[in-house]
């Protein structure tokens, strides 16, 4: 209940100006920025800040892990952050998608197709919509019976499914080979050099800079920005309304016609389309597929990507997902920090310890996680969402007349 | 290898092996065996079953409560002068059953503390906020993590690496397995009527608590309407309290039981699954519902031993969650139905 006259109408954090600021720039000026520093995001292996690298494993494969995470969490926050339906199995879909591509192509599996009419240079790129379809299937499959249940109930079932795919792959030794794991999985030969006998995305070419982390780093950018194009477009359209209105109040939405369980199926699907492409990748990038990669843990620090960056934000995921792989990386192998002498070793090692304080720590003090997701006016398009932030950004630099009974 | 075999091939070739045999063959020994799991599982279903009840909260860090109850027991055998070796002690009926239960209640108090620990930590200051369930449900995720951390890397530093570590503890034996009697030609043995008579008692307890004192009334007005319990004069406060202590009180008591019937299970990861099937337990017998607690927990423990001698051991697991999503989309409330608030006395 503030009489001061002089107080802003409408006071702003600086994150929120500069999301007001970014979001008034026009679309080829944001273009402008944008490119630019994408690029340079993606120069970074080649760069390597000094202080930024990683010292006891190669950046390049750190960055390549990180691409992938990425687009976990991206599709993650499709179902948590955008449909609101809590999901922890997640890893369930990434395994899936890593095994649907080594089952295809690892010449040690009973299903592999490079044997009869699969060329070993193409597999990869063949396994990659296969193991895109499967694991959509496999959403659906998951989802029919399970998304009429509600929150903590979906939570339980979705964990329990995490554990029977990882269980599955365990003891379906005749196909699976259990914990030997399939090896010799397929990868997109490209750039075939002296240097490089097979390929640049080949786990054999250790030549930095341009080691194969690095260009799969590349490719998982290219695959970030076109799944980014699609999940954009679709919050934007009638599906993401939807999904709001899921997630705000699924009654609500249903008595308003929203088609709850179509739309809920839906956001289940594509998520777990966008596991299993980067189940997909790891599948390549490492060449070779276990179960223990899929342990539900795993799950739980998709999770905390998505909630740490901010669910329902993309590029807040994003970095959720850069803080939990980067930050136990960047410790590993180090003996000191800005002259410092620390155990980098240790610190690394006690990466679910600090992971965890945080999440316990910014539930606390942040829950809307890092770069909060904002709502948006999605109704009415972009002209008008541009002139209502303009207004706001000019609202917030002047001091406003008078305000009575505080700003709500 | 070159054809591409076909799903039904592999199956054939013996994927999964069906050996109903096996199931016929040992009925009995499964289901005294699914009994003395499913009793530990129903313990610890009570901690998730109430704090549900009255916070609607997966209190998912509640799988760690136990874990440390199991590392508590271990802690007062030492304490006592045991050290772990490969067979067992010998100290005679009476003393080896104070000695348990000094140990169970060591891990009473671990357990029960923690979970307090926990709620006081954790949930308190999010609930003070008003915060939404995701919320909670992502703290106790975290909250998990540290403490299994804590017991894996801190624990050992403070306690000279007697507890905790990487790898599991050395078995402190105080019991050894031995026949008491058969029922139906399975044998029973003594590990087995301690859990089970000792798991009953105190779910009876806990039930006969909530539906008899006034504490219990408390709880269960609390879990019905929350606003107007506080009208009533009831501390929502304290209430949520008791639900918290109850809860590890009895994970702890189940770890010590769990810890006799496996006794190589106590390390850091070891409540992850045991948690997992606990709430599974819960969520079949209708998340809620005390009674429905210790249902789900004896029914999981013996249909899956069912699954383990129908499909093979390693399918245990996969049996016990397959039984959840079923039960789930047969009947979402569980078997009983879900209630604390409305559980009759």
């Amino acid at each position: 209940m503030s009489t001061d006259s002089t107080r802003p109408a409408l006071q702003l954090s600086f994150s929120d100006k500069l999301r007001l600021w970014w979001d008034a720039l026009a679309r080829p000026t944001q273009w402008a920025v944008g490119v630019p520093f994408i690029i340079l995001i993606a120069l970074l292996p080649i760069i390597k800040p000094p202080l930024l690298t990683t010292v006891g494993t190669d950046f390049g494969s750190v960055l390549a892990q990180f691409g992938m995470f990425a687009l976990l969490a991206i599709g993650l926050n499709v179902v948590v952050g955008q449909a609101g339906l809590l999901d922890l199995g997640y890893v369930g879909f990434y395994a899936i998608g890593a095994y649907t591509v080594a089952l295809v192509t690892s010449p040690v599996s009973p299903w592999n197709l490079t044997d009869d009419w699969l060329a070993q240079d193409w597999a990869w790129l063949f396994a990659v919509p296969v193991a895109i379809a499967f694991t959509a299937v496999s959403g659906l499959i998951l989802g029919t019976p399970t998304l009429r249940l509600r929150g903590d109930y979906l939570a339980i079932v979705t964990l329990g499914f995490g554990e029977i795919v990882r269980l599955l792959a365990d003891n379906l030794t005749n196909i699976t080979r259990g914990g030997q794991g399939l090896t010799q999985v397929a990868y997109p030969v490209v750039g075939v050099s002296e240097e490089r006998p097979n390929g640049i995305f080949s786990a054999g070419n250790t030549i930095a800079p341009l080691n194969s982390g690095t260009w799969w780093f590349w490719l998982s950018i290219v695959l970030i920005i076109v799944v980014l194009l699609i999940v954009g477009n679709l919050e934007r359209s009638r599906v993401g309304r939807a999904w709001v209105a899921i997630r705000e109040d699924e009654d609500a939405a249903e008595i308003m016609g929203v088609p709850t369980f179509k739309f809920k199926l839906w956001a289940f699907i594509i998520g777990a389309s966008i596991g299993g492409l980067s189940g997909a990748l790891y599948a390549g990038q490492v060449q070779f597929v276990v179960p223990g990669s899929f342990n539900v843990i795993n799950s739980m620090l998709f999770l905390c990507a998505v909630v740490l960056g901010g669910q329902g934000n993309k590029l807040g995921v994003i970095l959720g997902a850069f803080i939990i792989v980067y930050l136990p990386n960047f410790f590993l192998g180090r003996t000191e920090l800005l002259g410092i002498p620390i155990n980098g070793d240790d610190i690394a090692d006690y990466k679910y310890l600090f992971f965890g304080i945080a999440l316990v720590v910014l539930m606390i003090f942040r829950p809307q996680g890092l770069i909060p997701a904002r709502q948006k006016l999605l109704a009415y398009g972009r002209p008008i969402y541009v002139a209502t932030r303009k207004a706001a950004l000019a609202l917030s630099r002047k001091p406003a007349v008078e305000t009575k009974g505080g700003a709500r | 290898m070159s054809a591409v075999q076909t799903v039904g091939q592999v199956m054939a070739d013996g994927v999964i092996d069906f050996d109903i045999g096996s199931l016929g063959r040992n009925f009995w020994a499964l289901t005294i065996d699914g009994l003395t799991y499913g009793s530990i599982y129903a313990l610890v279903a009570v901690g998730y079953t109430l704090v549900y009840g009255v916070l609607r909260l997966i209190n998912f860090a509640h799988s760690e409560i136990f874990m440390l109850g199991m590392f508590g027991q271990y802690a007062v055998l030492m304490l006592l002068g045991f050290t772990p070796r490969g067979d067992a002690y010998d100290e005679g009926t009476v003393l080896t059953v104070v000695y348990l239960l000094l140990a169970m209640i060591g891990g009473m108090i671990v357990s029960g503390s923690a979970a307090v620990g926990l709620e006081r930590v954790a949930y308190r200051p999010l609930r003070k906020r008003g915060a939404p369930s995701l919320v909670f449900l992502i703290t106790a995720i975290g909250a998990s993590f540290v403490i299994q951390e804590f017991v894996h890397f801190i624990l050992p530093k403070l306690t000279n690496d007697k507890l905790g570590g990487v790898n599991a503890q050395q078995p402190i034996r105080l019991v050894v397995p031995s026949v008491q009697f058969s029922v139906f030609g399975a044998d029973v043995t003594n590990v087995e009527i301690v859990i089970v008579v000792a798991a009953i008692v105190l779910a009876v307890a806990t039930e006969r608590f909530v539906t008899l004192t006034k504490f219990g009334r408390g709880i269960r007005a609390v879990a019905q309407d929350p606003v107007t319990a506080t009208l009533m004069g009831v501390s929502r406060e304290r209430v949520i309290m008791l639900t918290f202590l109850i809860g590890g009180l009895l994970a702890g008591a189940a770890a010590m039981l769990y810890t006799l019937r496996v006794p190589s299970g106590i390390i850091y990861s070891g409540g992850f699954i045991l948690g997992i099937k606990a709430f599974s337990a819960a969520v079949l017998g209708g998340i809620g519902n005390l009674r429905g607690a210790l249902l789900g927990g004896l029914l999981l423990g013996v249909m899956e031993l069912y699954g383990q001698a129908l499909f093979g051991t390693e399918w245990r697991d996969v049996v016990a969650f397959v039984v959840l999503i079923l039960v789930l989309m047969i009947r979402p409330t569980g078997i009983l139905g879900e209630s604390l608030g409305r559980a009759r006395a």
